[in-house]
């Protein structure tokens, strides 16, 4: 039954975010074990079936089932199939619906069965679900457990090819079924099985409904239901049917998002509003058939079942190609040989053999490297290794440095190097006798022979003209026009500097920090410092002439912040009232970028600037910019120019800050436009980072910069820094996207990097790869440590190489493909119209997951939306990206507002874009004061949220706490200290100090929120409906984009559909 | 009537002048014969203590060409009320406030003791004086103490009122914001580029003087005032501190390099700075150098050390390719001075040379003063700077600022140029020659700086024709109006009138002949010769110099530092040259001429001839040569010395006879500017050279045995001895005549 219903109705498979949603619930162990628990059954079982199952459903679609599929049928599972079944009883499927995700889940992230197939029509169960109750999953009773294992292992082919059920397997079967359990997470199909969900609770299911497009889409292809061709299900379950009547015509709230997919997909459903480019024009017609949303693949369930497979585990990395858990997961590394994926990450950790297998599936080969990641205290720091005089050992040829990767022979006097093969002489020194195995005796007292990270001391060869350096400077420069003065800002800054710079960072055990700190303020003209300890009073000394920079004073102006505490203090009190009655609101910026590069020059050292400026430079002065901010230019050939920075003056200033190891840190408190796509040029190209508070107010964002401030200060970091990607043979690092400077196109270069700036490099192929030996990556970095040493720090990461597209697949890394598509769409606008690139992002997530499709699915009818396990949320992922402010072309976003999100997202870590990406959105109103955990996270989007609800969501940079209409008033009290909403007034930015319980977990999830993310975010208070709540919104990612741009679940249908017109 | 020394004398104290001729020929084609011209020595402000200044404002002639100053020559009807120009003749009313004036109750001005008279002019503001310090920080720490020590001291000697600015130079330039509160403040510059004066003016952020004095209110009063330049009583305390703190110039110095130091736009600077401040009011840019300029517009030397600076063997090459340069940058810097009443003085205390060759305009053309020394750890430098701020009995600075010098004649005489620290201030009229001697082709010239011994040679042409007599007992005219702002801020006029008789050549040669002043004339002469020497090439100067006139007195000025480069440096060459042109007529003669004095048990001390003959064992000699003082033991007497005779009870006389000398030197040292330097030695001591290359050789290793050796000490030189030099001369001027 369930099966035809599926196949007619079509299909969207969706097995995983049933699977996704529900672990968190169980909570059971890590994937593997589950794996291997379930995972015996479902291989067995998936195989097979989905294998067949398939193939019948994709002829019927069109698609050819390809026999390949059926080694990863395990893997599929089809959701269609299963909401059919469950259908009944909501409340029996909640209950299910947990169980059965859990397994689920164990197959598809623990197990290799990647790919799932959704059917929408598991929605109807979902909804139900939904709808009575939250997203969370209640603990599954053990009885459904048991029930789910059966499914699990049917799901896969039953879901994806219903017609062939019975026969099959009996498994089958029970996938279908588990997926009306699973439904929250899994993509419902909206026809049948909304149905009953929306029977179940009318108002709820509207909601849910919204995915019906979804099914519309998939429905296309077989039958021409009425309403909805993309309803065509209808013959098989009649339920969900008849759900799909009622949604189609109720759910008027959705309309627009059931009908921008539909359109694409069925055509008569509601049209595309546009949203994406390359899609025609929707039916705004009939927003009928609605997708139950629950049943689409939830990142937050994802990311919850990765946190119960792996959460507080020990990952160890002595295994090549080994897929790391999520980055959100908290998880201890242990360095066995490979580099922590804190260090790297790879969006998939197994290479295909060839290129053209690479070109066929077009998945981007990549590695994502913070060389400077921190790690949790729990994790042992770098190991430093020092060879002495001649330095590290190095292959001859290749230059590769010592690691796990050399194998020596010839008992021990020589070793060959895994990266060009090149046989080396073991130096005298460095002699060690092998064992039996042919292993060093020392293999395990020398990090370099048995560890993926370690440091090398370098020697003078590695010094800039063979000069030890000296140690760094940090020099804040302060702009001290109309503006800043008025702001209160300089004030702020001077006071807080006192104390930030006794936290300067020092090396572990040092007593004071070695950094050197300087003082320079500065308007349309710079005034430096002399804050020698030996003087009694601070000296400055002003420069005009900006043509021409220079520093002028060398002694004294870089100093130690313990030396010359008092100077420096009696300076910093000084500076707000000299500046205090100043009118002057021009000012410049380039000369002062220079005066530091010149400092740092004179000192022979290298360093940071912190640069606190506020306006455009207009002053006349090199660097002079001028407004050429063009409302007219967004959604043209043109728009590009707006993010292009101008050229000249920046361009030279970058290099020569980069030859200086001059980091730029810029923090921007503008009124108004500032053309930061040129003025955060600099701070781009020389790992700095540019901070941004419009219209700065001292009161609302003083506490806000200042912890930015502080993060920023007391990072770790390391300057002067040049880095080189080694690989083994077959294949390069090609291509770099960071905020680095590239004279060459393979030595990267940084002024300096941090712990929070990672960067992305793609991998291409020269030759081909062998299965056998797989892939291996060095990264070498040669940086000065904060203390002024000359340090080279390693990492190193084996992969795995497969002539098997479906191995690809299966350790595929969302979050660092969705980092890598992120940087290279942002660095393609500067070149190429948004909509080029838009489409480009579309056609390759389709490409990449029709070649899934195609070549390691099972075959599973036509209307089947069929993702990759590993992959299963990628396109929330990726329509989240392409409703970011770079990539949406609005004129209703501020052009610096998107050239700032545009330079910072080039320098971010797997984390930060997987949260930017997809903000965090925690409910707090029922929030369980005795539980240390904070309250699990649900998905972003306007249904989850309740009139009397109060949520918080961050992603990273912003933070807002959502307070429903109709908060109830204690809630309110307990938490604002207000009688009721109405008394909320003004910018609040941070929650008062209440002493209730609430209160304090409320503040402390806030705070460790705070403490976690790299940048301070500053806390918005909005109400709902207010006009603030704008804001708010454009964060609910999986909503359609308030500037445009598709839902979630819109997205879904719109790239299911070209799939399947790449599939034909 | 007194005889014509005696004559001179009178003239020279009351009215500072003194005239090459005193009875004129009465024809331009006697007066061309004469061969030395009609020409004066005038020292403007000639300390006069019995001249009271007189509190109003001199009448002057109506006639817009003439504006003479009514003096005791003229002549005055006082029935009508009227005078006459003595120069142009014209007859002026009195103004009203003479209608009491009657031939006894005449006003000081008529009165022929007072040919030479002071006015102060009630109008205008009372401008305060600016003392601007550009200081060099490139020195070792002990030459920079000691010049900061010296700076903190003058600060004491200021005028409460006078402004005071600091500027320091090294490799870079730092103009220093005075009276701030908590934190010194300095404006720096880049030192090798230069600024016109509206770029530093902007970058100063002077253009809005209304801005700053918004800044605070205590400013108000002193509207002249600005952030660079402050009263010396509001902000002694914070400069001295500023002062205390300089330290020296924090750039590293590689080894084999000199210290980078932007010497010429540090001037640039000052200059641009009083230039958009203050023009027009007496200003002084104080400038003090350890070294020569090494990079920048105005450099003079690479600072590659192994490359020497200059030398007069690199210029006769064309070698210094530096040196046309930077003088192009001084002298461009010591016009836009001196248009302004600027004084640049220069403190050159270093062992190698600076920079003056290049730099002496900057003196030479604002008035300023240019000392030379070896450290600035000297009391040569250290009393020489004290010196400068040397006050008069009414307790204002002998200093006098932004002077003009306006020469008018009668009409049978008209006045050809001036040499001396002065420029042209460009101005036409009929008492100015067409042939130009000296700074030429004006009646007025400007002195920016000048002191009560600054001295100008004034050259003039005997215009009447031959044809055209002028009447027995008619007297040529000359009155010098001298403008200048006091040290008290007063503006001052002073007016010195003189007159000469003429004499028909033809009839009355010896009463020319009788007026002749012997020493005006050598000093005149010899001021034309450093001049030409100065602005051609030097034999010529020699040579011309031979066919003018000859006397004892050209011998040594032949041999002076002043024409000869031998042995001297440029620098050297361009200080000497630089106080012979504006030392009165005393000093100069002893520039020329070195006194020289012997002690000697044999009688009270005498003075010698110059001469190597005198050059006795038992004779103790002092010389004074205005540069040096040198004290010279005989080789007897030094042994008597080194034995210590001195310390014996018994030989009293002979202590005595040391100390003499040194009691002698100690005065003249007290009243010299700048200070010489001292000097004590004794046979065969190293520094006698410095007496032994001024002497007359008239004993030298190639005629010493013939003469026998019954006095004096050989010299060991090829120059010609004055005897030969006579002979010669003698023979030439027979030859010539015949």
């Amino acid at each position: 039954m369930s099966q035809q219903g599926y196949v007619a109705a079509p299909p969207y498979s969706q097995a995983q975010p049933g699977m996704g949603g529900y672990q968190g619930g169980f909570g059971t162990g890590p994937a593997q074990p589950l794996y291997g628990h379930y995972g015996g059954p479902p291989q067995a079982f998936s195989a097979p079936p989905t294998g067949m199952m398939k193939s019948p459903v994709s002829s019927a679609v069109g698609m050819p089932p390809p026999p390949v599929s059926s080694q990863y049928n395990p893997n599929v599972q089809q959701n269609g199939a299963h909401p059919q079944r469950y259908p009944a009883p909501p409340a029996a499927s909640a209950a299910y619906g947990q169980p059965l995700q859990a397994p689920y889940n164990s197959m598809g992230s623990a197990a290799p069965p990647p790919a799932q197939q959704l059917t929408n029509q598991m929605g109807a169960m979902n909804l139900g679900n939904y709808a009575s109750g939250p997203m969370q999953s209640p603990p599954p009773p053990p009885t459904n457990s048991v029930a789910q294992q059966p499914f699990q292992i049917s799901p896969p082919p039953a879901m994806g090819q219903p017609q062939m059920p019975p026969g099959l397997q009996s498994p089958h079967m029970s996938p279908q079924m588990s997926p009306p359990q699973s439904p929250p997470a899994t993509m419902p199909m909206a026809g049948p099985p909304m149905a009953g969900s929306q029977m179940a609770g009318p108002p709820m299911a509207g909601s849910q409904m919204a995915g019906p497009p979804m099914a519309g889409s998939q429905m296309a292809g077989p039958p021409m239901a009425g309403m909805g061709r993309p309803f065509p299900g209808p013959p098989p379950g009649p339920g969900g049917f008849q759900q799909l009547g009622p949604g189609a015509a109720g759910p008027p709230g959705y309309p627009q998002q059931g009908g921008q997919f539909g359109g694409q997909m069925a055509g008569p459903q509601t049209g595309m509003p546009g949203a994406f480019p390359g899609a025609p024009g929707g039916l705004a017609g009939p927003p009928q058939k609605k997708l139950d949303p629950d049943s689409i693949p939830s990142t937050t369930q994802v990311i919850e079942d990765d946190q119960v497979k792996h959460g507080g585990q020990v990952y160890s990395t002595n295994v090549r190609g080994q897929v790391p858990p999520l980055v959100t997961t908290d998880f201890t590394v242990q360095d066995q040989g490979n580099a922590s994926p804190r260090f790297m990450r790879c969006t998939t950790y197994s290479l295909p053999c060839t290129a053209d297998l690479a070109k066929q599936c077009q998945v981007p080969l990549a590695t994502i490297i913070k060389p400077f990641a921190t790690l949790p205290k729990n994790e042992t720091p770098l190991y430093v290794v020092n060879h002495g005089e001649t330095g590290p050992i190095r292959c001859n040829r290749c230059k590769a440095y010592m690691c796990p990767y050399m194998q020596f022979i010839d008992g021990g006097r020589r070793f060959q190097c895994g990266f060009c093969n090149c046989v080396n002489e073991v130096p005298v020194f460095y002699f060690q006798h092998l064992d039996h195995m042919g292993r060093r005796v020392d293999l395990y007292e020398r990090p370099e022979l048995s560890l993926g990270s370690y440091e090398f001391i370098a020697t003078m060869e590695y010094c800039k003209n063979n000069k030890r350096p000296n140690p760094p400077a940090y020099i804040f420069m302060i702009d001290v026009s109309y503006n800043n003065i008025k702001s209160g800002l300089v004030r702020l800054i001077c006071d807080e500097l006192k104390t930030l710079l006794e936290n300067l960072p020092r090396e572990e055990g040092a007593e004071s920090s070695a950094i050197k700190v300087g003082f320079v303020t500065y308007n349309k003209i710079l005034h430096f410092y002399n804050v020698k300890s030996a003087l009694a009073q601070p000296q400055m000394m002003v420069v005009s002439d900006t043509a021409e920079m220079f520093v002028p004073l060398l002694d004294g102006f870089l100093v130690n912040y313990q030396e010359s505490r008092a100077v420096i203090s009696n300076l910093l009190d000084q500076i707000p009232d000299m500046f205090a009655d100043t009118n002057e609101s021009e000012t410049v910026f380039a000369p002062v970028i220079q005066a530091g590069v010149e400092a740092f020059k004179a000192a022979e050292c290298s360093g940071k600037l912190f640069i606190f400026h506020s306006s455009m430079p207009t002053a006349e002065a090199p660097g002079k910019l001028k407004n050429r901010d063009d409302k007219k230019l967004v959604n043209t050939e043109k728009e590009k120019t707006l993010f292009q920075p101008q050229k000249g003056v920046y361009e030279q200033l970058s290099k020569d800050c980069v030859a200086q190891g001059c980091c730029v840190d810029l923090f921007l408190f503008p009124s108004q436009y500032v053309d930061l796509a040129t003025m955060a040029d600099v701070p781009s190209h020389t790992g700095g980072s540019v901070y941004k508070y419009n219209n700065f107010q001292v009161e609302t964002d003083g506490e806000h910069f200042l912890r930015e401030l502080r993060k920023d200060v007391q990072k770790n970091i390391g300057f002067d820094a040049i880095m080189r990607v080694r690989t083994s043979t077959g294949f390069r690092a090609t291509d770099f996207f960071g905020a680095i400077h590239m004279n060459n196109t393979t030595d990267i270069e940084m002024a300096a990097v941090d712990c929070e700036k990672a960067l992305t490099v793609e991998l291409k192929h020269d030759d081909t790869l062998s299965e056998e030996t797989g892939a291996l990556m060095q990264c070498a970095l040669l940086y000065t440590t904060i203390n002024g040493e000359r340090r080279l720090r390693i990492h190193n990461l084996s992969l795995n190489c497969s002539l098997q597209l479906s191995e690809l697949y299966k350790s595929c890394e969302t979050d660092s493909l969705i980092n890598f598509f992120a940087k290279s769409a942002y660095r393609a606008i500067l070149n190429q119209p948004l909509k080029n690139v838009k489409e480009i992002l579309v056609n390759q997530t389709a490409h990449m997951l029709a070649c899934y499709r195609k070549n390691c699915a099972s075959p599973s009818a036509a209307s089947q939306l069929i993702l990759p396990d590993a992959m299963k949320v990628f396109p929330v992922y990726m329509n989240s990206l392409m409703k970011t402010a770079p990539l949406v072309g609005s004129t209703e976003l501020s052009t610096d507002d998107r050239a700032h999100q545009r330079l910072s997202v080039m320098g971010m870590g797997v984390e930060d874009t997987q949260l930017l990406l997809y903000p965090r959105l925690i409910p707090l109103h029922n929030t369980d004061v005795s539980s240390e955990a904070p309250p699990a996270p649900l998905r972003c989007s306007e249904e989850r949220l309740t009139d009397s609800g109060m949520f918080l969501l961050e992603n990273g940079h912003s933070m807002f706490l959502w307070l429903g209409q109709a908060s109830p008033p204690d809630l309110i009290q307990n938490i604002l200290n207000l009688p009721s909403l109405a008394h909320l007034q003004g910018h609040m930015c941070a929650l008062p100090e209440l002493d209730n319980p609430l209160s304090k977990k409320i503040r402390s999830i806030i705070t460790g929120l705070l403490e976690k993310r790299p940048n301070s975010m500053k806390l918005q208070i909005v109400r709902q409906k207010d006009k603030p709540e704008l804001l708010f919104r454009q964060f609910l990612v999986e909503d359609k984009g308030l500037h445009g741009g598709a839902s979630y679940m819109d997205f879904l249908c719109y790239v299911h559909r070209e799939i399947r017109q790449l599939l034909t | 009537m007194a005889t014509f020394p005696e004559y001179i004398a009178q003239n020279e104290e009351r009215d500072g002048v003194r005239f090459s001729w005193n009875v004129w020929p009465s024809s331009r084609l006697e007066a061309t014969r004469m061969v030395v011209p009609v020409a004066a020595l005038f020292t403007p402000l000639r300390e006069r203590p019995d001249l009271p200044p007189i509190q109003y404002e001199p009448v002057l002639c109506s006639r817009a060409t003439c504006r003479a100053v009514l003096n005791p020559l003229c002549q005055v009807d006082y029935r009508a009320k009227l005078w006459a120009c003595n120069f142009c003749y014209q007859r002026n009313q009195f103004p009203p406030s003479y209608a009491g004036i009657s031939e006894v109750n005449q006003p000081a001005e008529l009165l022929p003791q007072f040919s030479t008279i002071e006015y102060v002019v009630q109008r205008g503001p009372q401008m305060p004086l600016v003392f601007l310090y550009v200081v060099d920080t490139c020195m070792e720490d002990e030459d920079l103490q000691a010049l900061k020590e010296s700076l903190q001291m003058s600060l004491s000697l200021l005028p409460p009122t006078a402004l005071v600015g600091l500027i320091t130079f090294g490799r870079m330039v730092q103009v220093h914001e005075l009276g701030c509160e908590g934190i010194s403040k300095s404006y720096v510059f880049r030192g090798t580029k230069d600024l016109n004066a509206k770029q530093l003016q902007e970058m100063l952020g002077l253009t809005k003087p209304s801005a700053t004095q918004a800044r605070g209110p205590q400013t108000a009063p002193q509207p002249l005032s600005n952030r660079f330049l402050q009263p010396v009583q509001k902000i002694d305390m914070n400069l001295t501190d500023l002062l205390g703190e300089l330290q020296r110039d924090p750039w590293p110095v590689t080894q084999g390099k000199r210290p980078l130091r932007s010497l010429g736009v540090a001037m640039s600077i000052a200059v641009g700075l009083l230039e958009c401040t203050f023009p027009n009011t007496g200003a002084r840019i104080m400038t003090f150098i350890g070294g020569p300029a090494t990079q920048g517009p105005g450099m003079v030397v690479g600072d590659e050390l192994k490359i020497p600076i200059r030398s007069w063997h690199d210029l006769e090459k064309d070698n210094a390719k530096f040196m046309k340069k930077a003088t192009k940058h001084y002298e461009s810097l010591a016009n836009r001075a001196s248009t302004n009443g600027h004084i640049i003085d220069i403190y050159a205390c270093a062992l190698d040379q600076t920079g003056l060759l290049e730099m002496k305009c900057c003196a030479n053309y604002t008035g300023g003063y240019m000392v030379m020394a070896d450290s600035f750890n000297t009391s040569l430098f250290k009393q020489t700077f004290q010196r400068v701020f040397t006050k008069e009995v009414q307790g204002s600075f002998k200093m006098a600022f932004a002077a003009t010098l306006e020469v008018k004649t009668s009409r049978e005489i008209k006045v050809s140029g001036a040499i001396g620290p002065c420029v042209s201030l460009s101005a036409k009229g009929p008492c100015v020659s067409e042939n130009e001697i000296g700074t030429g082709g004006t009646c007025q010239w400007k002195i920016c700086g000048l002191d009560p011994t600054t001295t100008l040679a004034l050259y003039f042409e005997v215009v009447n024709q031959h044809n055209a007599p002028i009447p027995q007992g008619g007297r040529g005219a000359i009155q010098f109006v001298t403008q200048y702002q006091h040290s008290s801020g007063q503006r001052r006029i002073r007016v010195t009138t003189t007159a000469r008789n003429w004499a028909d050549a033809q009839t009355q040669i010896q009463s020319i002949a009788a007026s002749f002043d012997q020493e005006a004339a050598a000093i005149l002469m010899a001021r034309l010769a450093v001049y030409r020497a100065e602005t051609e090439e030097g034999p010529d100067v020699l040579r011309w110099l031979d066919r003018q006139l000859i006397r004892l007195f050209m011998f040594h000025l032949r041999r002076s530092p002043f024409l000869q480069v031998f042995n001297n440096s440029p620098d050297e060459s361009s200080y000497y040259r630089h106080q012979f042109n504006r030392q009165d007529l005393t000093q100069a003669l002893i520039m020329i001429q070195p006194v020289l004095y012997a002690y000697s048990f044999n009688g009270p001390p005498e003075p010698v001839l110059l001469d190597s003959s005198s050059i006795l064992p038992d004779r103790i000699l002092l010389m004074d040569t205005f540069f040096q003082i040198l004290i010279y033991h005989g080789e007897t007497v030094a042994q008597w010395r080194k034995a210590g005779y001195q310390e014996m009870p018994e030989y009293e006389n002979f202590r005595h006879l040391l100390q003499a000398p040194v009691d002698d030197a100690q005065e003249l040292l007290h009243t010299r500017f700048p200070m010489p330097r001292y000097i004590d030695t004794e046979h065969g001591g190293s520094q006698a050279r410095f007496l032994l290359s001024k002497v007359n050789p008239s004993q030298t290793h190639n005629n010493m045995y013939a003469w026998g050796q019954e006095s004096g000490a050989p010299i060991l030189t090829d120059d010609v001895s004055l005897q030969v030099f006579m002979d010669h001369l003698k023979k030439l001027a027979v030859s010539s005549a015949a």
